[in-house]
């Protein structure tokens, strides 16, 4: 699960409200370079939760990303490395994530969350 | 060959060795890439260039993930199958894969996708594999979810293989009700091998609306107003008609008076007898 995945997750739980942002328990990452596109970028961080993407790259350990997108943010080259680094290079490999409002885990093995809800949650 | 849906739950049907022969089956590979390629067709983007980030619903091994990719787009899938995912990882897919039940909804925050795709995948929803499972109520959950997690006006394009005209309906009726607009459309159907079924529907508003007879003068304005979609009368005509059946002072100073020669205790007349009350409810 890349950072991309997790900054669309949300909890679907019956009875939570806010399901977003899953914390991550990271126990393992991987990187894997990916090309880099600029056009993908620019179109993706209108769609961000901006503020839990940058917690969430810091509870896998990723730092340097700004608190706020800069308002250059297309033409800042620099910028958009470390965004394309944290969005679509960095895997997490083996972990849980948490939902904020009831505390339910979902592993993720092999890199493969498993948000799969028992029948008495939906 | 029967159909899969009858066998068993895809998560049971999809195990470790048949996930491993249909994603090397060449035929299966070719049929479901043809498929994603009509289905991104149908989505209908601008030719912008410009990748979409799209959900692939049932994206088993990643088949039709790697057409997506191929195509330029980034792709999020989910499946039931464990096997299958796992099968999609060891390919090393580009896209991101977990492991969800359609009929469980769609566990993403609103408004995120651009498109969605499904391959053969919707009508194991009308099957029920156990006694918690109700079909219309999975379809009716799924597509709820579906709907909010795409952008407003984003397309949803569902190849399914419905085992008559009744699922194909319950399907695109379970997708109207949550209002979605769109319909089945039939590729090759007068062809029993090469028809395929593609759902498609958009979230929000048909892309074109009827215009609406007139202009917007005045008169028509309050004529419309006045109108109630339930389809019954206003509340004005009838019983609430003002100025109808009001009764002034004289005429309760008559009935007090008749009364009162009957011998029934009446309030006292006062400067306050058949007042005019205040307007209000």
């Amino acid at each position: 699960m890349r950072l991309l995945a997790h900054n669309m997750l949300a909890c679907n739980a019956k009875g939570v409200v806010n399901g977003f942002p899953l914390k991550i328990v990271p126990k393992e990452t991987r990187e894997v370079e990916v090309d880099f596109n600029a056009e993908f970028l620019t179109h993706m961080l209108p769609k961000m939760e901006w503020s839990a993407f940058v917690n969430a790259a810091k509870e896998i350990g990723l730092e340097g990303l700004p608190s706020e997108i800069p308002d250059d943010a297309a033409s800042d080259e620099e910028f958009l490395r470390t965004f394309h680094h944290a969005l679509l290079e960095v895997h997490v490999e083996e972990g849980t994530l948490v939902c904020p409002e009831s505390g339910r885990k979902f592993p993720i093995n092999k890199g493969i969350p498993n948000m799969l809800l028992n029948e008495d949650e939906v | 060959m029967s159909r899969p849906e009858l066998t068993a739950p895809a998560d049971v049907f999809y195990n470790d060795t048949e996930a491993r022969k249909y994603s090397q089956s060449s035929r299966v590979v070719e049929i479901q890439e043809r498929l994603t390629e009509r289905a991104v067709e149908l989505l209908n983007f601008p030719d912008d260039g410009v990748p979409r980030l799209l959900l692939d619903v049932g994206c088993g091994s990643g088949l039709s993930g790697d057409r997506l990719t191929e195509l330029g787009h980034e792709w999020i899938g989910m499946d039931l199958s464990a096997s299958m995912l796992e099968v999609a990882k060891e390919r090393e897919v580009e896209g991101d894969v977990l492991r969800n039940d359609m009929g469980h909804g769609v566990p993403f925050r609103p408004g995120v996708f651009d498109g969605c795709v499904s391959i053969s995948a919707v009508q194991w929803l009308c099957n029920a594999d156990n006694s918690a499972h109700v079909p219309q109520r999975r379809l009716k959950t799924f597509f709820t979810q579906l709907y909010k997690s795409l952008k407003r006006g984003a397309k949803a394009i569902l190849q399914i293989y419905p085992d008559g005209p009744r699922q194909a309906e319950m399907i695109t009726t379970a997708a109207l009700r949550v209002g979605f607009s769109g319909g089945l459309v039939v590729d090759y159907p007068n062809s029993t091998r090469a028809k395929k079924y593609f759902l498609a529907l958009a979230a929000g508003p048909p892309e074109q609306l009827p215009t609406p007879k007139g202009e917007f003068d005045d008169d028509d304005d309050i004529e419309r107003r006045g109108m109630r979609m339930d389809g019954r009368k206003s509340d004005r005509s009838g019983k609430y008609k003002k100025g109808k059946n009001i009764k002034g002072k004289a005429w309760v100073h008559k009935k007090k008076e008749q009364y009162r020669n009957r011998g029934v205790q009446v309030a006292s007349d006062s400067k306050f007898t058949g007042r005019k009350r205040k307007d209000r409810l």
